[in-house]
């Protein structure tokens, strides 16, 4: 019982003090886990977190889960899982449904006309930021063809992202290890579709 | 049915987006707007705005709430299941295989491969925010809003919340 309260502070701590999406909040599960809690150690941690990385989804739910399956078995990974979702959807369900009550009232209509532009400049910085891990991972001239070849699949062509995505994943498990010849093959690829 | 689509609509972006939460939104847009409109781009921004607001991870809390607002409860609980559980399920059976294949160059150019179109819908996500704000804001207001955002948010580190607070204010004041 113990452990499933301690999974649960750990993962509703990290949760509720994390800013800015899963990601940022991995500093925060990593003092639980590894300092606080000590359900592991530096290597282990960092272990999961790259291993997290190589899949998709969510990152913080799927430390959550994990780390809260290593410890406490299914039922550690479902009061992990908990404790780090449900409080923030709850508040969040909770502000925007009072909110929704009063979107008829001009000043209400005002506030969400003045916050658009402030999540496109957010949505901007997540953009240059996202260039910038793909010219420091891929080498500038690899990541402007990849930019190039998603920009006319999804934007130009109206692909499905999922798709693109899914065709640069099986590229980059499935071709060979040459530098040079990757770039245009996967461009190729998501091309050709 | 309006189970399954909450539940593909969700599941999509999380089986397709490396870069953990935020790098799902656009897909998520991509979905909630473009495919089954349930929502228009502004209220997806309002929303998007809210979640920025409030600390968690953002994945969950958009899951949550558009699966609310579409189907209920059942529906929130179904979009949290789609966001979470695929990836979640592939990390408890897969952790041991992908340790030995770690130091594989495949395996480490998986994450790197799909950041440039993560950047793409990025952008493209923004290029939407700015659109719609320049038809109901105007010119002036959206350059002048975003400057000012940018500023406080880059240059003097102003906590996300406080300015989405501080714009929903001056919307309350000003653009009425």
């Amino acid at each position: 019982m113990k452990l499933y309260r301690d999974l649960f502070i750990a993962f509703f701590r990290s949760g509720i003090l994390g800013f800015g999406g899963g990601p940022s909040a991995i500093p925060l599960v990593h003092k639980e886990v590894v300092g606080t809690f000590q359900w592991m150690n530096d290597d282990q941690f960092s272990d999961v977190l790259a291993l997290g990385n190589t899949l998709p989804g969510p990152i913080n739910t799927k430390m959550a889960g994990y780390i809260g399956y290593r410890v406490g078995g299914i039922m550690g990974l479902i009061v992990a899982l908990i404790a780090a979702i449900l409080p923030t959807v709850l508040l969040m369900l909770a502000l925007l449904t009072s909110f929704n009550q009063f979107k008829d009232n001009p000043r209400v209509q005002g506030m969400t006309h003045a916050v658009v532009p402030i999540v496109g400049v957010m949505m901007g910085v997540l953009t240059w930021s996202f260039l910038k891990k793909a010219k420091s991972g891929l080498g500038w001239k690899k990541a402007s063809i990849l930019l190039i070849g998603c920009l006319i699949c999804i934007v130009v062509l109206g692909i499905h992202p999922g798709i693109v995505i899914g065709v640069l994943l099986v590229g980059a498990l499935l071709l060979p290890e040459k530098k040079n010849k990757i770039e245009v093959h996967a461009k190729g690829k998501s091309e050709s579709l | 049915m309006i189970y399954l689509q909450i539940f593909l609509a969700f599941l999509i972006p999380g089986i397709v987006g490396y870069g953990g939460g935020p790098a799902s939104i656009p897909l998520i847009e991509h979905e909630v707007v473009n495919r089954y409109g349930w929502m228009t781009t502004s209220q997806f921004s309002e929303v998007l705005a809210l979640g920025n607001s409030l600390p968690g991870p953002i994945a969950t809390k958009m899951a949550g709430y558009i699966g609310f607002e579409v189907g209920g409860v059942v529906g929130s609980l179904v979009a949290l299941f789609a966001t979470v559980a695929p990836s979640l399920i592939l990390m408890v059976l897969l952790l041991s295989l992908i340790y030995r294949y770690k130091d594989s160059p495949r395996v480490k150019r998986l994450s790197k491969v799909v950041l440039p179109a993560v950047a793409i819908l990025m952008g493209t996500l923004t290029f939407d925010f700015f659109s719609e704000s320049y038809a109901s804001n105007g010119l002036w207001e959206t350059i002048f809003i975003a400057i000012l955002t940018l500023l406080l948010l880059e240059k003097w580190k102003v906590h996300p919340a406080f300015v989405i607070v501080g714009g929903l204010t001056f919307g309350a004041i000003f653009l009425v």
